[in-house]
């Protein structure tokens, strides 16, 4: 994906990712702002922003359609009907003028052809669905009416109504509280086994990733670094910078360690570093890391793009320093 | 800890919101902070934890007096906080100082952050003019970055930079007590990190106190030694953090230790899901204000009727009625969460 930079130099917030995602399964992508994770997901719906363009060489396959090459109505045929989508503020989504049913029945009388009557029943029922109590008032509410639990609910709902084969949910949980983010959470997980329903959730947070996603694609600088089933990543994080990931982390149970921080930030994409991108914030750069790498494998599906991965030997574990960190 | 080994004292603090009803009627009164008491000490960090709308950053802010209490005491060093005429109230912000979640938002966008840092040292004549520039320099390099920085503006920094720039700004009067408003919860988790470690480094070199604020409690654990759990404008459970990690009393402490994500796909923990949403802190529940979510077995008609008091459990002090039974974690029934 390109944005047209200064001195009408192209840049590439998303630069070659790839994944695959089969039904009934949640594959998370997670990133830190800046990494391109948001930008891929939208990408997938053709939302990608102004002047912001999918590269010719790109392609998206849903099922045996081209997304890519899709316009106008059979776009629209997708958009919400096979991949629906969540964001994180839900307040932003909704539209403030209307009530909670008209938004939902909105997408439903769009996408099959019954009547308002059927449609309103619809509304009601995936209220029920995604755990609203009292729907049938509900339906009358407008969204500053519904706290942010609820709302977010309501876009579940909303993003539910055409029955999609995919749902992509963009931090669906992080303008939320903990308890309200375990119910959303629930809801999502619930969602998933009963409809068969795929899911890519983006995130930042390796502890909602642990619980809920059966694969895991962590990305850096616009590329997929590392990717593998969750069991795997988390038992062995391999790229330099899942293991600084991990390393930032705080945690709850276990000893109390010092956080070890990766050095430094997040490359802007008009300014990508050559070669490995995440070389200069990389306490194990070597010289090999000048050159430009595509994911290699390190064990049964799961492969990174470090070139250590060709040199096991030099594998180091993420140093943690030893010690209280509370003085 | 005793009395008078405390920097702050915070007793039966109350606020109180009239919300704005239309043309001059009062709406009801959001009941913010009802009575809340706490110590911090010397070179102390305590965590204020809770959800949205638990009252923790109205606790933040009216105990520097950003807002005016509704009652209650805060005492800093013996002296009541609420109490300060403007001039001694000026004196004791060089001693007091807050850092937001926000930095971008407390910073004046057309000036350079050598200038916004310098504010507080001529705010308080705690520098000639020929100083400054040193001291700006200095704070900058204290807080991690480059000291050539000080001729730039807020819009040319990362989230993390201005953290830190706001972290300078604090620093610059030389405070002994830091109110910290959930000041890493808007950055990402490596720079999160950083910021973290900066303010436990501070916290070691300049024997700062803290009241660190926030509603994450893997966060929290990590920089605070003594943890207070507020629920409603109350706190309901207040202890070391380690042993209120390990064992905690409250119903609610357990509920939200049992909802903290935790990035180990092998930790097959009991998920507590509290059902329902927070009350309004303009109508909050009679009796204890966890008792409409609250899944503990004794739970009784009590509990609707009686407010429960702080009083010592094993090792924390508890606001339950049943505290000594209240399950822990892996022994809670899930099935029977309301």
């Amino acid at each position: 994906m390109s944005f047209p930079g200064a001195n009408n130099t192209p840049f590439y917030p998303v630069d070659g990712v790839s994944f695959s995602l089969q039904r009934g399964e949640t594959l998370a992508l997670v990133g830190e702002s800046g990494s391109g994770k948001s930008l891929t997901s939208l990408a997938l719906l053709q939302l990608v922003p102004a002047p912001g363009r999918i590269e010719p060489g790109s392609s998206i396959t849903l099922g045996d359609t081209d997304v890519v090459a899709l316009k106008g109505e059979s776009l629209r045929r997708i958009r919400g009907r096979r991949i629906g989508m969540i964001f994180q503020d839900p307040m932003t989504s909704l539209n403030p003028v209307f009530t909670v049913e008209s938004q939902i029945t909105e997408g439903i009388l769009a996408h099959f052809r019954i009547s308002k009557a059927e449609a309103r029943d619809r509304a009601l029922h995936l209220l029920q669905e995604v755990g609203i109590p009292d729907p049938a008032e509900r339906l009358k509410a407008y969204p500053h009416q519904l706290s942010g639990g609820m709302r977010q609910r309501v876009m579940i709902a909303i993003a539910l109504s055409a029955e999609p084969e995919i749902l992509v949910a963009d931090e669906p949980t992080t303008a939320l509280d903990v308890t309200v983010q375990a119910q959303i959470l629930e809801v999502l997980d619930e969602l998933r086994s009963r409809r068969g329903m795929a899911v890519l959730l983006i995130t930042h947070d390796l502890g909602i990733v642990a619980g809920r996603a059966d694969r895991v694609a962590v990305m850096y600088a616009g590329q997929i670094v590392e990717e593998a089933p969750t069991p795997q990543l988390f038992a062995k994080p391999s790229h330099p910078y899942t293991q600084g990931l991990f390393a930032s982390v705080p945690r709850i149970t276990g000893p109390l360690q010092r956080l070890n921080p990766i050095r430094g930030t997040v490359p802007a994409a008009s300014g990508w570093p050559s070669g490995c991108r995440f070389r200069p914030r990389c306490p194990k750069a070597f010289d090999r890391s000048e050159v430009e790498l595509p994911l290699i494998p390190v064990g049964p599906d799961h492969s990174m793009r470090c070139w250590l991965a060709e040199e096991p030997k030099t594998m180091v574990i993420a140093q943690q320093l030893p010690g209280d960190a509370r003085t | 800890m005793k009395a008078e080994d405390s920097l702050l004292e915070v007793r039966d603090l109350v606020k109180h919101y009239k919300s704005g009803g239309l043309f001059g009627r009062t709406g009801p009164v959001v009941r913010a902070v009802e009575g809340v008491s706490f110590s911090v000490g010397r070179g102390e960090t305590l965590g204020l934890v809770g959800e949205s709308g638990c009252g923790k950053s109205s606790v933040g802010r009216t105990i520097l007096r950003l807002q005016e209490p509704t009652s209650g005491k805060a005492l800093y060093e013996g002296v009541d906080i609420f109490e300060l005429d403007r001039t001694s109230l000026r004196q004791l912000r060089r001693r007091m100082q807050i850092i937001f979640q926000d930095p971008y938002s407390s910073l004046n966008p057309r000036m350079s952050i050598g200038a916004a840092i310098a504010e507080g040292l001529e705010i308080h004549r705690l520098a000639t003019k020929a100083e400054i520039p040193g001291r700006v320099a200095a704070l900058l390099e204290e807080v991690g970055l480059d000291p050539t920085y000080a001729r730039r503006y807020p819009h040319e920094f990362s989230g993390g930079q201005r953290q830190r720039i706001g972290i300078a700004r604090a620093l610059a009067v030389q405070p002994s007590f830091i109110v910290c408003d959930e000041p890493v919860s808007a950055l990402d988790v490596s720079v999160q990190a950083q910021v973290l470690n900066l303010l436990s480094d501070l916290q070691r070199q300049r024997g700062l106190s803290y009241l660190f604020i926030a509603h994450d409690l893997a966060v929290v654990r990590q920089i605070a030694h003594r943890i207070a759990v507020m629920y409603l404008g109350r706190i309901v459970e207040e202890g070391p953090t380690d042993q209120l990690l390990a064992d905690p009393r409250h119903p609610y402490t357990v509920a939200l230790l049992s909802a903290v994500p935790e990035p180990d796909p092998t930790a097959r923990k009991n998920r507590i899901v509290l059902s329902g949403d927070l009350p309004s802190p303009s109508n909050p529940p009679p009796g204890c204000p966890f008792h409409t979510r609250c899944f503990h077995p004794l739970k009784s008609t009590r509990c609707s009727t009686e407010v429960p008091l702080l009083r010592p459990i094993s090792g924390t002090v508890a606001a339950c009625h049943y505290a000594e039974s209240t399950p822990r974690v892996e022994e809670v029934d899930t099935a029977s969460v309301p």
